[in-house]
């Protein structure tokens, strides 16, 4: 390991690496490009132009509406949802017992096999998107909230009954703040997996979004409204779970 | 009976519970047949599609594309990871992308692999390595973090080499979680690679499973849908227990 | 030195005020049912006289935590009866006790004041006194440097001063301690020492102490009760003799080192006894 100037915080060197990260990245994808060439990709330079002119067109935006509106949806049912299950299981310790290597199946099987079950009973649109949405991201969130509660440590609770407190006020003043942590790094997974199912929900389940949008150019072969789109949701993706993330390290201060 | 039986059994219970529950609900038509069949249906044509051999080729194909996408990810997963262990500038650098990674849809980049690499396996090979590979990386980090400081020393009192070191102690004492590694490996390379079949065609289940929808053969759908879920959640089971055994033997009393 | 029976009679007074409560066991047993039942404390028998500083030792494993968990309302006792001010206690915690647990039982999401104050806040005190018992409790405890920070930001024993100075707050009439120097080094624990006797004779609340160190048991109580191991009982209960007005200092005193000699005695068979059968249940266990 070289040796670091005395002067330079770890706060610098960080981004200074995230921006190495970023050049090697888009020097890779200019690579790619030189190699492969217009009909599959386009240029990092190409893609920002075509991605600024999109930017402006009304279109581009009532697809991204469709987008975060179908999101939205997914995002508060899987939390609320997602929250008060992990509550439930956590608290219950039989439930949660029995339950728990139930969920994790859930989680590794390819929900993808369960697909058409969903267009079969949801039909085409913004139910099949959401139902897709929730299908990903309440699991995690389930799982993260039930661990937390289960692991919760035990003197917490003791203190909160040798204090009296009712059970409405413990779970209120101390179990929630003492699994919060937990349960935003939770959120965190959820979030991403979430917009992950709708994105895919819209890739064959709507004429609507930027999902339906990034195969709509792969079959009009529009290289360059695909490459544009992708990197649009891929910048989306990455600052919205960092930002996530700076919240999951400040709430394990 | 003893808690963990009771839980077992529950467990059990629940499931079978479940399925003669959905089978009485298709018997009955309370659920539109035109939406789905009795599980029972599904598992009859199940047999019929495999004895027939119309699927073998299917299957041998989706199973060869995971084997070579989860031996590829694991092995370069678990070189990235010792690699990035052994170089912490580069690893501050690269966690937060590794937190990052898995809200990254990766399902968008697969028609660009399309048109990198043609309508062939190459392109779910490549998805199935890019979802498993980060999850083989964060694992050997984990494990080979937790390698105890103290052990090191002691190989150093025994004057060991450097790779006897690795064999004899890091390895074994990572065990656990590299398990771990290969078990989420496993599992994501058979995600990515049926999603990534079922979206664009190429063969494989996935494929088959999205044909079958698209041509209203819902017998054969689901029998396929079957086949998958059962497959994958049984490997997925021999696998936790396998790995609770290996972290049984560690666990303190 | 007097040698007391195992329901010893109230030590011997000074011209203090005694305002501390009063807690009477009787028959006291615990077993914690399951496939295979342990039979965890008992039968007890003790007198917990007003504003006295009781101390007990006994083995690892022979139910003095389980002795204090059912004093307190924690857990019912399987049989016997307790009772505190002349209330019965069965199973709930009973108002004016406080608990200072062995683990750190600080809420790592609030600051050291939230933290003291987070007692009287659910008890829905007036703001007023809340403010001026934390700025007391907190002052008292020696951490009035640390008022804005958090337990993440301190150490062991500074963070079990946070809790006895939240469970010092409420005002509890009867302060039962479990091991709670356990996880502090040998020179930090002889100092909390000092503070908890302080914390004694100022609020003339009763004590129970739970503890496996037995210097700490001689220096700091008024009497000992030496428990047997599992299933644990009373099998002596010391006096003392010392001053109200003591500190860690006593060490040097020669009855104390008779003490202590005199405690190992008693308790060294026991501790055999109790890493014997505790071999043998793992032996069980295995089949």
């Amino acid at each position: 390991m070289s040796a670091q100037p005395a002067a330079r915080s770890p706060f610098d060197s960080r981004i200074l690496d995230s921006l190495i990260i970023v050049a090697v990245v888009v020097a890779g994808w200019q690579a790619v490009y030189a190699w492969v060439g217009d009909s599959a990709i386009t240029s990092p330079i190409q893609t920002l132009r075509y991605a600024a002119t999109l930017v402006t067109t009304q279109s581009f935006w009532t697809h991204v509406q469709a987008t975060l509106v179908a999101f939205a949806y997914a995002l508060v049912i899987s939390i609320a949802l997602g929250l008060a299950l992990g509550l439930f299981l956590g608290l219950q310790r039989f439930a949660g017992d029995v339950g728990e290597p139930i969920l994790v199946a859930l989680y590794t099987i390819p929900k993808i096999t369960l697909y058409p079950l969903v267009l079969l009973i949801f039909g085409l649109g913004i139910s099949a998107k959401v139902a897709f949405g929730v299908m990903h991201g309440i699991i995690p969130i389930i799982l993260f909230t039930l661990n937390a509660v289960k692991n919760i440590n035990p003197v917490l609770l003791r203190t909160a009954r040798v204090m009296r407190l009712s059970q409405w006020q413990t779970v209120r003043t101390v179990l929630m703040p003492a699994v919060m942590p937990e349960i935003i790094t939770g959120i965190r997974v959820g979030f991403s997996l979430t917009l992950l199912g709708v994105l895919i929900g819209e890739m064959f389940a709507s004429q609507r979004g930027l999902g339906f949008l990034i195969i709509n150019g792969i079959n009009l072969h529009n290289v360059r409204m695909t490459t544009a789109v992708i990197l649009v949701v891929v910048v989306f993706a990455i600052t919205a779970n960092s930002l996530l993330l700076a919240l999951d390290r400040r709430m394990r201060r | 009976m003893t808690r963990a039986a009771k839980v077992g059994w529950s467990r059990i219970a629940l499931i079978v519970g479940s399925v003669l529950l959905l089978e009485v609900l298709c018997r009955t038509k309370i659920i539109n047949p035109l939406t789905m069949i009795p599980p029972s249906a599904m598992a009859v044509k199940l047999y019929e599609i495999l004895a027939s051999g119309q699927m073998t080729n299917d299957i041998i194909q989706t199973f060869s594309t995971v084997a070579i996408a989860f031996v590829f990810s694991v092995t370069v997963g678990l070189g990235i990871g010792a690699l990035v262990h052994a170089l912490p500038r580069v690893r501050r650098a690269l966690d937060p992308l590794l937190a990052s990674y898995y809200s990254i849809p990766f399902f968008v980049f697969y028609p660009l692999l399309i048109a990198l690499f043609g309508l062939n396996t190459i392109p779910l090979i490549a998805i199935g390595v890019v979802f498993a590979t980060a999850a083989m990386v964060i694992s050997t980090l984990n494990g080979l973090d937790r390698v105890p400081r103290v052990l090191v020393k002691t190989a150093k009192i025994y004057r060991m080499s450097p790779l006897s070191t690795v064999m004899l102690l890091t390895l074994p004492s990572a065990a656990p979680y590299l398990f771990t590694g290969l078990k989420l490996a496993l599992a994501y390379a058979f995600i990515g690679i049926i999603a990534g079949e079922f979206i664009l065609s190429g063969g494989g289940l996935g494929f088959s499973i999205a044909y079958a929808y698209q041509n209203f053969d819902n017998d054969t759908m689901y029998a396929l849908m079957m086949f998958v879920l059962v497959v994958v959640t049984v490997m997925n089971a021999i696998l936790h227990m396998w790995e609770q055994r290996l972290l049984k033997r560690r666990a303190r009393a | 030195m007097m040698r007391d029976g195992a329901s010893g009679s109230a030590p011997a007074t000074t011209d203090q005020d005694r305002r501390g409560a009063h807690a009477v066991l009787r028959g006291v047993t615990r077993v914690y049912p399951g496939a295979m039942a342990v039979h965890a404390l008992g039968p007890v028998d003790l007198d917990i006289g007003h504003g006295e500083f009781l101390a007990v030792v006994g083995p690892s494993g022979c139910g003095k935590s389980t002795l204090l968990d059912v004093l307190a309302g924690l857990n019912p006792p399987t049989d016997g009866t307790i009772t505190f001010e002349g209330n019965p206690v069965h199973g709930t915690v009973p108002d004016g006790v406080g608990v200072v647990f062995q683990e750190d039982a600080s809420f790592p999401w609030l600051t050291v004041h939230d933290n003291v104050a987070f007692g009287l806040r659910r008890a829905g005190v007036d703001a007023a006194e809340i403010e001026r018992r934390v700025t007391y409790a907190i002052g008292f405890m020696g951490l009035k440097d640390f008022t804005k920070a958090y337990p993440a930001q301190l150490s062991g024993g500074m963070r079990q001063r946070v809790c006895i100075a939240r469970t010092l707050v409420m005002q509890p009439r009867l302060i039962l301690l479990d091991e709670p120097f356990g996880a502090l080094d040998q020179q930090t624990r002889l100092l909390m020492g000092d503070e908890l006797l302080r914390l004694w004779r100022e609020t003339n609340a009763t004590v129970m102490l739970i503890t496996h160190a037995l210097d700490e048991a001689a220096m700091l109580s008024d009497r000992v009760g030496v428990m047997s191991a599992r299933p644990g009982r009373f099998i002596d209960v010391l006096t003392t003799g010392w001053p109200r007005e003591r500190d860690s200092r006593i060490v040097a005193d020669s009855a104390f080192g008779t003490l202590t000699g005199k405690l190992w005695s008693l308790l060294r068979g026991e501790s055999l006894k109790a890493i014997g059968s505790r071999e043998g249940l793992t032996q069980r266990a295995d089949t």
